[in-house]
């Protein structure tokens, strides 16, 4: 179907059904039965199977006309997407329509304490015990767990066999007693993530999805999308304050319940586009040293964007070499907020020793000083993002490992 | 503006490129240097007479193929993967680039098509190599249109059959023309590090010479925008060999019973050095689009020199660390590249300088 096709088509299905008025889960049924909630999925399940890029012209019509789109904020979009891959008929009838209305929220329960970089060593513990599944074990880095209904949950089940053939993944209900989410607090003084502790939690064997010893693949579908972007999507939130009616009050609070969380994230990389100003301001734009660093940083700034716009555009002709762009991008991008921050720091001075609202930039130098060691960390170290590059990329041989063999009999953290 | 190579840029890379492989292999390159002339005249009519690499960026009307600085940037990489020895960034580059800036119709068409044919090695002689400000303090042009002077270090002009001299004189700064052998004209040729790019001093006694043209400071801005252009061009294709033979070496090298290259330290370093390589071969292609579209940052040739010199350096000393101590011995191609990177490092402006030039373009001058 054309762009312009599509574009009729939905414009004529909106003047016939958008109202403000509507309390916004049940605008969101509406769209749902319309088929317009989620264009680039199956018929069968609300969808049309659009691709990307006619799906891409119908949020482009909702932006344009304030239409508010189907849930799609938060790790509800891993939930979503991991599930029509790879659920069952029961579970998509079960969970997909609750997900596009907004009436569930999802989190993440991947990483352990235990196992960061190395996801497949976890040993969370999922047992079958009179026809149900018991989990025991602490989860990290949970993401919206605190108000989550949902969980996407990968746990042991088996602990004889190899460490990546031994995983399953569940569908958690995070309201029930067995189930306890810690706010955790990180160094630059946010709450954005949560831990999870399992005790003797329940899930019903027909919340087991892609079948026992199978968790792995799913793992890795769901990371899958994680990368292209399916989680933290913000898209249609640019509420202005002339958007009047009921049902953009409460998409207002959905966004801003999700995306609380990742108000720092700017901080994180670097926030380059305080340096110019800041460096006028202070007048350390005139120190030749000064001038040297943020140089440096505005070449790979924009030495990165053009690598990125490149590849993008090679993979969008359907090129065939491989294209780093992912681990280039992300390694890239801790090179660029590391400069950052060391050139803020040249600029402020002394005055780096002060934080909060009477500080640069109403505290928000501060809070990139203490914010941008964390984005070599989070979403792979950049260790396993050169890893991934001299392998793949380079096809470098890989290194000498520990844990072949049963999980069983592999040294892991006490 | 452009954001990908069209097929034909391709065509004219693969072209290249293969002609390259086969006639400057490092055996090529080991000769020619070691030699005073620094290149083979049979290869240099093949590359530059019969296949007309040194015109591919001047206008058809003058004997060249018409290309821009995308096209120069093509054959600036590949010769510069390839280590060719030759005159060609002299001539076509350096030359080439300051006729078409500075110089008008009756000498382009008397000049120009000689230098695109190969048939005439020009060269373009600066008494600074390190930042346009400096440039016209020390050859000074006399009434009678005579210079005087001396320009400490210029590229190729052992083998140049037309000096093109910026001098200063009474109409201000100017290109100069001089053949070479011109009386008073002292060519000497100079020891250097990096013996695959010749240099040489050359000294001015009231030679003749004729005036081709102005050069104001925005003239000499564009000339040096092009050229530091094709020498990023030049260095990334240099740094992209290197990183290449260098990953492959740490996989056929054996130690402690396994390939260097499964030990993270080398990986971490080669993936390191590909983020590098990759920025800066980004911001080289860039600014070769930004010039032949006239648009985009007007410091896209300084982000491309400095990050390419940075990055090409970055390469030859994991390329001599990463082999051990064989990359460090004569007999081993690796130091070739290594000199190379040292000497375009430090030619027209080290990365200081550029990155100094284009703050100045941004904000003014500190």
């Amino acid at each position: 179907m054309t762009p312009d096709r599509i574009r009729r088509e939905v414009s004529a299905w909106l003047d016939a059904n958008w109202r403000v008025d509507r309390p916004l889960v049940e605008w969101r049924n509406i769209l749902l039965e319309g088929g317009w909630a989620a264009p680039h999925w199956p018929e069968e399940w609300y969808g049309r199977g659009f691709t990307l890029d006619q799906t891409a012209v119908v949020a482009r019509v909702f932006r344009e006309r304030d239409v508010v789109p189907a849930a799609q904020v938060g790790p509800r979009g891993l939930a979503s997407e991991t599930i029509l891959a790879c659920g069952s008929d029961d579970q998509k009838r079960r969970f997909l329509r609750p997900i596009l209305t907004g009436e569930h929220t999802w989190c993440q329960l991947f990483s352990e304490p235990g196992s960061g970089s190395d996801l497949a060593g976890l040993s969370t513990r999922a047992e079958l015990k009179d026809g149900k599944w018991i989990v025991n074990g602490q989860k990290v880095w949970n993401t919206s767990a605190r108000h989550a209904d949902f969980g996407l949950l990968v746990a042991r089940t088996d602990w004889d066999v190899p460490k990546h053939q031994g995983i399953s993944y569940f569908l958690l209900d995070m309201r029930q007693p067995g189930v306890e989410a810690r706010p955790l607090r990180q160094m630059n003084g946010h709450q954005s993530f949560n831990e999870v502790f399992m005790t003797n939690a329940v899930v019903p064997p027909e919340d087991l999805i892609g079948g026992e010893g199978n968790g792995w693949h799913v793992a890795k579908t769901t990371l899958s999308f994680e990368r292209r972007g399916f989680s933290r999507r913000v898209r249609g939130s640019s509420l202005d304050g002339r958007k009047q009616g009921p049902i953009y009050e409460e998409y207002e609070e959905e966004i801003r319940i999700a995306t609380e969380p990742y108000t720092w994230y700017p901080q994180r990389e670097g926030r380059v586009d305080l340096v110019l100003p800041r460096a006028r301001e202070t007048a350390a734009i005139n120190d030749p040293a000064t001038r040297q660093e943020i140089a440096k940083l505005i070449c790979l700034y924009a030495g990165a964007k053009l690598a990125s716009d490149g590849a993008e555009a090679r993979r969008k002709a359907g090129t065939t070499e491989i294209i780093p762009a992912g681990s280039i991008g992300k390694l890239a991008a801790s090179v660029i907020a590391r400069q950052a921050s060391h050139v803020h720091t040249m600029i402020s001075g002394a005055d780096a020793m002060l934080s909060g609202p009477d500080s640069a930039a109403d505290g928000i130098i501060a809070e990139v000083l203490v914010s941008v060691p964390a984005i070599s960390i989070a979403g792979g170290t950049d260790e396993i993002q050169r890893n991934i590059i001299s392998e793949r990329v380079l096809g470098m041989p890989k290194g000498y490992r520990a844990d072949q063999g049963p999980f069983r009999d592999i040294k892991r953290n006490g | 503006m452009q954001t990908e190579f069209s097929k034909e840029q391709q065509l004219l890379r693969d072209i290249v490129s293969r002609a390259l492989r086969e006639k400057s292999p490092a055996t090529a390159v080991r000769e020619q240097m070691a030699s005073d002339r620094g290149y083979d005249p049979e290869i240099w009519q093949e590359l530059c007479g019969d296949a007309g690499l040194a015109g591919v960026h001047v206008p058809v009307a003058y004997g060249g193929a018409g290309g821009g600085a995308v096209e120069l940037g093509i054959v600036a990489e590949e010769m510069g993967r390839t280590l060719f020895c030759g005159p060609w960034f002299a001539s076509a580059v350096m030359a080439g680039t300051a006729l078409l800036e500075a110089a008008n119709e009756p000498d382009w068409q008397e000049l120009l098509p000689g230098v695109a044919g190969g048939s005439t090695i020009a060269t373009l002689v600066l008494d600074d190599l390190n930042g346009p400000a400096g440039v016209g303090g020390s050859i000074r042009a006399a009434g009678d249109g005579k210079l005087s002077g001396t320009a400490a270090m210029a590229v190729d002009a052992h083998v140049a059959d037309l000096l093109l001299v910026t001098a200063s004189g009474a109409g201000g700064l100017g290109l100069h023309a001089v053949e070479g052998g011109a009386p008073g004209l002292t060519v000497e040729p100079l020891q250097v590090v990096d013996p695959t790019r010749k240099l040489s001093r050359v000294a001015f006694a009231d030679v003749p010479a004729r005036r081709v043209g102005d050069v104001t400071a925005g003239t000499l801005d564009r000339i040096w925008d092009r050229i530091c252009s094709a020498l990023a061009h030049e260095m990334i294709g240099g740094a992209q060999h290197l990183f290449e033979t260098t990953v492959n070496y740490t996989k056929e090298r054996f130690q402690f019973g396994r390939p260097i290259g499964s030990f993270q330290a080398l990986k971490h370093r080669c993936a390191d050095l590909a983020v590098e390589i990759e920025i800066a071969r980004a911001l080289t292609h860039h600014s070769a689009r930004c010039l032949d579209a006239g648009a985009g940052e007007p410091y896209a040739a300084s982000m491309a020199k400095a990050a390419t010199a940075d990055a090409y350096m970055s390469a030859a000393r994991a390329g001599i660390q990463l082999r051990g101590g064989i990359g460090f011995t004569w007999e081993n191609d690796t130091h070739l590249w290594f000199k190379r990177a040292k000497g375009s490092e430090v030619l027209f402006g080290t990365p200081a300088i550029h990155r100094e030039r284009m703050m100045t373009m941004l904000e003014g001058a500190a």
